[in-house]
């Protein structure tokens, strides 16, 4: 079955990281997945630019709308993915729960609806 | 189902057979149909079609040897029939079916696996995934066998409302593919701890509940009591026998808890004669299993605190200077307000109201607290047994504004009354 491992963390506090912190942090997101990779875990995964590069659509009585921003103001931000092969949702959250910014922001684990 | 309700015929004995069965082993025959299907929808309606199925069948070919492995297999032919049937309108079902026959035609018959059924069964429905109100619904409902209307009731809530809760839950269960198993050992302590919280919630929910006239509502209470029986036995790790200790400490003190007038009791003014020593015996019994574990945490060291209480005759006997110690361990584990305030109370009993009252001004002067009836009353009875009767009555009055307890009101409203 498949998860998708939605990565919310505070903006502000990544780009107040010191160089040496950022590369730190950096360091585990790329161990991290190659951990999960040699798991089998891994089926994708990417980063986001921040929320001010976000575009927001919406289609209402024929007219579409293009807004500036995230579609909500939250005090986290979507900031990245990580879709997972998992057995179930234990497999899947043991797996969520070795994501680096697991510590600073918190991991939606979601399932993938399947349509057969 | 056709059965003669006139004398005591063969029909009726059966029946009775089939009731006491279900009485005594539905829940096992349910966890492991869960496991065998794999849904809980499922799994409930095939128990029900097997049970229904052997109020007929028995009577014709008398009682198996073993009913509960009877009900299981039947109950595992009764859902691939139902899939069969219904695959003429929904062809996956077929295959659902045809995997059931496969992967469920040995069904290997042991007590180990059926116990563990049990188990699996806790643990699903305390899964952390979940929305803890439906937590404990759920486990009312799939491992007490309790109706939605007896959940309701004992919850003062609409039926509806816990009705969708569990439906919720269960879609959850199905959808997010929660597993149907007992969690690894190093996951064990952390889930465990889920689990005996819900215990500990429906205990509560029993033994003071949060309002309503009535004090206590002792169905809840005695089915966490069986809950926590359940643990201990299948899972015998320290805490749980700490978590059935302190239920059963508590619930001894029953019938001293309330007056016959329907008014509290408190625990110095109890008749210790009431107390239900079967039960005191059996929850001190396993304080010292669990105390001699050292692995233990804050359940077993609240049981021993009530262990101490039990053990004194009367209550000027009571040993406030282990109480204290008791709860000087339990700060290290667990260091909040609430426990702060039973901390203060007992040094107020064992060093002086003077002493206790300074620790509780301290609590909420930092601001903790303040909402908390209990927190006011308790200093309310400080400052009466220091003489400092004006602002015991502030305090009195203002537990008074916060509970929401009928006995609980009537009992503060008669201390103001006597101070003025």
């Amino acid at each position: 079955m498949k998860y998708l491992c939605l990565i919310y963390d505070d903006e502000k506090k990544a780009a107040g990281m010191t160089k040496e912190e950022g590369e730190a942090f950096m360091g585990e997101y790329f161990a991290f997945t190659e951990g999960v990779k040699k798991s089998g875990h891994y089926l994708g995964g990417n980063a986001l630019q921040p929320v001010s590069t976000a575009t927001t659509l919406r289609t209402r009585s024929g007219k579409l709308s293009t807004t500036d921003g995230p579609f909500a103001e939250t005090k986290e931000q979507l900031g990245g993915y990580y879709l997972i092969e998992a057995r179930d949702l234990n497999d899947a959250l043991q797996v969520a729960a070795k994501i680096p910014s697991v510590r600073t922001g918190s991991i939606e684990v979601r399932p993938i609806m399947e349509f057969s | 189902m056709d059965v003669s309700r006139e004398g005591e015929g063969p029909a009726d004995l059966v029946r009775q057979t089939v009731e006491a069965v279900y009485r005594a082993d539905s829940r096992r025959v349910l966890a492991t149909l869960i496991r065998l299907l794999g849904d809980f929808d499922r799994a409930e309606e095939a128990m029900h079609e097997a049970f229904a199925a052997a109020v007929e069948q028995w009577e014709r070919e008398g009682v198996p040897a073993n009913p509960r492995a009877w009900l299981v297999s039947t109950g595992r032919f009764k859902a691939i029939d139902a899939l069969r049937r219904r695959a003429r309108f929904d062809a996956s079902l077929a295959q659902i079916a045809a995997e059931y026959e496969t992967t469920t035609s040995a069904i290997e018959w042991e007590e180990e696996g059926v116990e563990d059924d049990r188990l699996r069964l806790i643990f699903t429905c305390c899964h952390p995934a979940l929305p803890p109100d439906a937590q404990v619904a759920l486990t009312l409902r799939e491992v007490c066998g309790l109706t939605t209307e007896e959940i309701a009731r004992a919850f003062l809530s609409a039926a509806p409302t816990v009705a969708q809760r569990i439906v919720r839950a269960k879609s959850k269960i199905r959808d997010a593919r929660i597993p149907y198993q007992v969690p690894s050992r190093t996951d064990l302590p952390e889930r465990l701890d889920a689990v005996l919280h819900v215990v500990y919630l429906v205990f509560n929910e029993g033994y003071a509940a949060s309002s309503g006239a009535s004090l206590t509502r002792h169905d809840l209470s005695g089915e966490a009591i069986r809950l926590g029986r359940l643990l201990v036995e299948l899972l015998p790790e320290p805490e749980a026998m700490g978590l059935l200790a302190l239920m059963l400490l508590h619930e001894s003190r029953r019938a001293a808890r309330t007056s016959a007038q329907g008014e509290l009791v408190l625990l110095d003014e109890q008749d210790r004669s009431l107390w239900n020593h079967a039960q005191i015996g059996e929850g001190s019994a396993l304080v010292r299993r669990a105390l001699s574990s050292r692995r233990f945490g804050p359940f077993t060291l609240q049981a021993a605190i009530a262990a101490v209480h039990a053990d004194a005759t009367r209550a000027i006997d009571t040993d406030w200077g282990e109480i204290v110690e008791l709860y000087n361990l339990l700060m290290q584990i667990d260091a909040s307000s609430v426990i702060q305030l039973n901390r203060a109370a007992a040094i107020a009993m064992r060093d002086g109201p003077a002493a206790g009252l300074r620790l509780i001004d301290d609590l909420l002067a930092a601001g903790h607290l303040g909402d908390y009836h209990l927190a006011h009353s308790a200093r309310a009875d400080l400052c009466r047994r220091l003489g400092r009767f004006e602002d015991a009555r502030i305090s009195y009055e203002r537990a008074l504004g916060l509970t929401r307890l009928e006995p609980e009101r009537r009992f503060l409203e008669k201390r103001l009354r006597e101070l003025s």
